[in-house]
């Protein structure tokens, strides 16, 4: 550890000798045209999305940011290991950029891998400010490729962000054209009987809880690199070559199923480490997580880019062919999919509702409601040290108990160790291959050593879907003290989501080692996706002194509370006075 | 020795700082920290009544709220203006702070303001609002006039999502007088409800949603003798056309 430490150190020190990857941005207005719409909104360089920030692993970033609007302004580099005071945050790394003026940020380059960058300033990054980040390594990577690509997705909005924030504080159904209606009623009625369909409308109505309520904001277009589907941003390939194809969601609020019909993807990278190859047919990207997967067609034809949201209400689409103008087949959407009794799982500890959930801890005291067995695989779930190897055995395993008759659930029983037993949510591949999970993610090469964690932090994840409140231990942002960790521990953080919501959870500055089970083979990500009604381990290694950012990366939860600043004591402080520095540098502070 | 030099002069670098450090941190006064502030208007019913004994009225129902999730200032109007008359059967003004008081209910305090054609009244307001299992919205104030008399309002509504554009609303208003306040006609026990169901399209968003619908209007007991007393109906139906508008 002392070593990793030492390493650490000298890591820091080394890039002032180094050559320096210098840029200037300006942060303007901009209009955004997605096809379908024409929106003001907030660019770089005069455009959203910004440029594609290029660097090489060793070398001092060098910034400068001019603020052209009238408002302050922030970047973070999101999945950057750099000073704090270099990360962007208004408020907690450093004052912001003031309208009109201009901040340098200055940092050495001590990772490679696909990342981005994005404003920190109230819902600027929502509004369109945000741009992709591609560093390079100093040495040999793990896999070859002859050409790459950035996929940068978002969830353009034809709202302003500051209008949708309030249009869900006001009514958080707002935006969801996908409820229940009397038609699904007679439908459901024809395939399950009257009374079992009644029955599962008064156990979510009682609970007032929506079995559609997957995504909050709807009614965008999906963009890929600043083009809707109309649009089709199209990366050109010769047939037989390897492409690296970098995706990266930026959307606000939106996951997405992405697949290329007619191609495998071979997974290589995950939020900018390399993992051991897993190719698969489709995966999940969560909010602010980036995938690198190559792809190799062999012949001359256009090649979807499918990217289908979570929720199926939008999607995004680009086209990879040998030539400009080719199109290939743009599949239809599927259906949405519904949470089910599974994905509330969590929330036995809350005060919703009648059913009796309170107490989870003795089953047998349950009354034998229909919730009871759902609870039962969710608290497995929770049991469970490593999700990952516990696969074969969660299987399948809680639906034996589970009363049908009351409860109207999916078909097909997919499951997915990282998704509630039962869930609605657990994803399967349009063609019925492989879809990426967690549970695959394997890292290339560790990190950090193993050790153990010297303590464990439980975050309950938890909100207010009526209030559109979100918060963290039932505390939200505005209330709560900062997260304190000690410089040199390694601290397990427990999620518990007792949300019917997935949240994207994105610590600032140090690395999130997700635990799949597979000890020192962990993949090291910066955002972790905690689905309802699941309990998710990640490990930090506490190595950057200083204070963070961490918070739920869907924009709106961020806003109404699912947030929390963390305070690293004590370390070395060569890391403060580098910062210091550059604040004079920069801003008028 | 030589480390316990070192772990000195260690510490002789590090004390000072310390507090330099912890001063140098920059406070979260971006506007993260603060309570989200929200606000909003609407008109739940704006509206044209047409009577079966050809009464005209102009009708609204209005709300607008301004505050954060833990306090609320809140406007609540509701109109009944008789166009050939050109007198306001109802007008009605609530200033409300409003505070939640469980996951799904606020407790709402204010005043009461009516000023229709007739005498005015001033009231104490006190209620709760919020969502009831099975997603009922129902709100229950409880008054207390000027004049000493307390009467109590319960108003419940459901939506019906025939598709997630076309909604049928289910609302029920009902009044209930715990004494008698005969200089406005209303007599104790149960004294009115209105009771209306009304088809909605939504057009814009949900910020404009043209509506038709039926609106039945009934008094009891007291009230409703007051009224015949008075020359006037104690039942009405109405076809109603309007929009339901929301910022």
């Amino acid at each position: 550890m002392k070593k990793v430490l030492w390493a650490g150190a000298l890591g820091l020190l080394m890039p002032v000798i180094a050559a320096a990857g210098e840029y200037n941005i300006t942060v303007d207005r901009v209009m955004i045209d997605t096809g379908d719409f024409v929106k003001e909104g907030i660019g770089y360089n005069g455009a959203s999305p910004g440029p594609v920030l290029r660097f090489k692993e060793g070398e001092t970033a060098k910034i400068n940011v001019t603020n052209n609007l009238d408002e302050a302004t922030s970047i973070h580099w999101h999945g950057l290991i750099l000073p704090f005071e270099q990360d962007g945050v208004p408020g907690i790394s450093f004052p912001g950029i003031p309208a009109g003026e201009t901040f340098t940020y200055e940092f050495p380059v001590v990772q490679s891998g696909t990342y981005w960058f994005h404003s920190h300033s109230g819902f600027q990054e929502p509004n369109g400010a945000y741009g992709a980040i591609v560093i390079e390594p100093e040495g040999r990577e793990p896999f070859r490729y002859n050409r790459e690509y950035v996929i940068q997705l978002t969830d353009k909005h034809p709202h302003d962000a500051n209008r949708i924030m309030r249009n869900l504080k006001k009514m958080p159904d707002y935006y969801n054209r996908k409820q229940q209606t009397v038609g699904d009623f007679f439908s459901d009625m024809s395939n399950h009987g009257f009374m079992t369909t009644l029955q599962d409308r008064l156990a979510w109505g009682d609970m007032r809880m929506m079995k559609a309520d997957v995504e909050d904001v709807q009614g965008f277009t999906g963009l890929i690199n600043g083009k809707g589907p109309d649009q089709n941003w199209t990366g050109l390939f010769e047939p037989g070559e390897r492409i690296r194809l970098r995706f990266i969601n930026s959307s606000a609020m939106a996951y997405f199923d992405i697949r290329i019909p007619g191609l495998e993807m071979t997974v290589v990278q995950a939020d900018g480490n390399n993992v051991q190859p897993v190719t698969v047919d489709e995966f999940r990207i969560g909010v602010a997580e980036t995938y690198d997967v190559i792809v190799r067609p062999k012949t001359a034809e256009a090649y979807t880019i499918f990217a289908e949201s979570m929720g199926r209400s939008g999607y995004a689409r680009a086209t990879l062919a040998p030539e400009e103008g080719m199109e290939g087949a743009v599949p239809d959407l599927r259906e949405a999919p519904l949470l089910t009794m599974a994905d509330m799982g969590g929330m036995h500890g809350m005060d919703h509702g009648s059913m009796d959930m309170s107490d989870s801890s003795d089953m047998s005291d349950m009354d034998h409601s229909s919730m009871e067995s759902m609870d039962h695989s969710a608290m497995e779930m929770e049991d469970s040290e490593q999700p990952g190897s516990d696969m074969e055995s969660m299987d399948n395993s809680g639906m034996a108990g589970m009363d049908h008759s009351s409860m109207i659930m999916p078909e097909g029983g997919a499951s997915d160790p990282f998704y509630a037993e039962g869930s609605g949510l657990v994803p399967v591949a349009a063609n019925g291959g492989k879809f990426l999970s967690y549970a695959d993610l394997r890292a290339q090469k560790p990190l950090y050593e193993e050790r153990e964690p010297t303590r464990e932090i439980e975050l309950r994840l938890t909100g207010n879907m009526e209030r559109y409140t979100w918060s963290i231990n039932g505390v939200k942002y505005e209330d709560a003290e900062p997260l304190k960790l000690q410089y040199g521990e390694r601290v397990r953080f427990k999620f518990v989501n007792e949300t019917m919501m997935t949240h994207p959870m994105h610590l600032h500055g140090m690395w999130s080692i997700l635990d799949v089970g597979a000890g020192q083979w962990n993949p090291v990500k910066h955002t972790v996706s905690v689905q309802p009604g699941t309990t998710v381990y990640m490990e930090t290694e506490v190595d950057a002194p200083g204070q963070w950012a961490f918070h739920c990366h869907l924009s709106y939860h961020a806003a109404s509370g699912m947030f929390r600043k963390v305070v690293v004591e004590g370390g070395p402080d060569q890391g403060n006075t580098v910062g210091i520095k550059a604040e004079q540098d920069g801003g008028d502070a | 020795m030589k480390n316990l030099t070192l772990t000195a002069l260690a510490l002789a670098i590090v004390v000072p700082s310390a507090p330099t450090w912890a001063s140098d941190m920059p406070e979260d006064t971006s506007g993260r920290k603060d309570a989200l502030t929200v606000w909003g208007v609407q008109f739940e019913e704006l509206e044209y009544r047409y009577s079966d004994d050809d009464e005209e009225l102009g009708v609204w129902n209005g709300d607008a709220f301004y505050g954060t999730d833990d306090l609320k200032f809140r406007w609540l109007g509701k109109g009944e203006y008789a166009i050939e008359e050109q007198a306001y059967e109802q007008l009605e003004n609530q200033l409300l702070v409003q505070t939640p008081i469980s996951d799904f209910f606020d407790a709402k305090a204010g005043v009461r303001i009516d000023t229709p054609e007739g005498p005015d009244r001033t009231y104490a307001v006190l209620g709760v609002a919020g969502l009831a299992p099975y997603w009922f919205e129902v709100d229950a104030s409880l008054y207390v006039s000027d004049e000493g008399d307390t009467s109590a309002e319960f108003d419940a509504e459901y939506e019906l999502l025939l598709t997630n554009h076309l909604i049928l609303t289910a609302g029920l208003d009902a009044t209930v007088a715990f004494s008698e306040d005969r200089e406005i006609g209303l007599g104790k026990g149960l004294s009115s409800t209105e009771t209306g169901l009304r088809l909605s399209y939504d057009l814009i968003d949900r910020t404009f949603s043209p509506y038709i619908g039926v609106v039945h209007e009934r008094k009891y007991g007291d009230t409703a003798d007051f009224a015949k007393a008075e020359g006037g109906g104690t039942e009405d139906w109405f076809a109603v056309i309007g929009a339901r508008v929301g910022f």
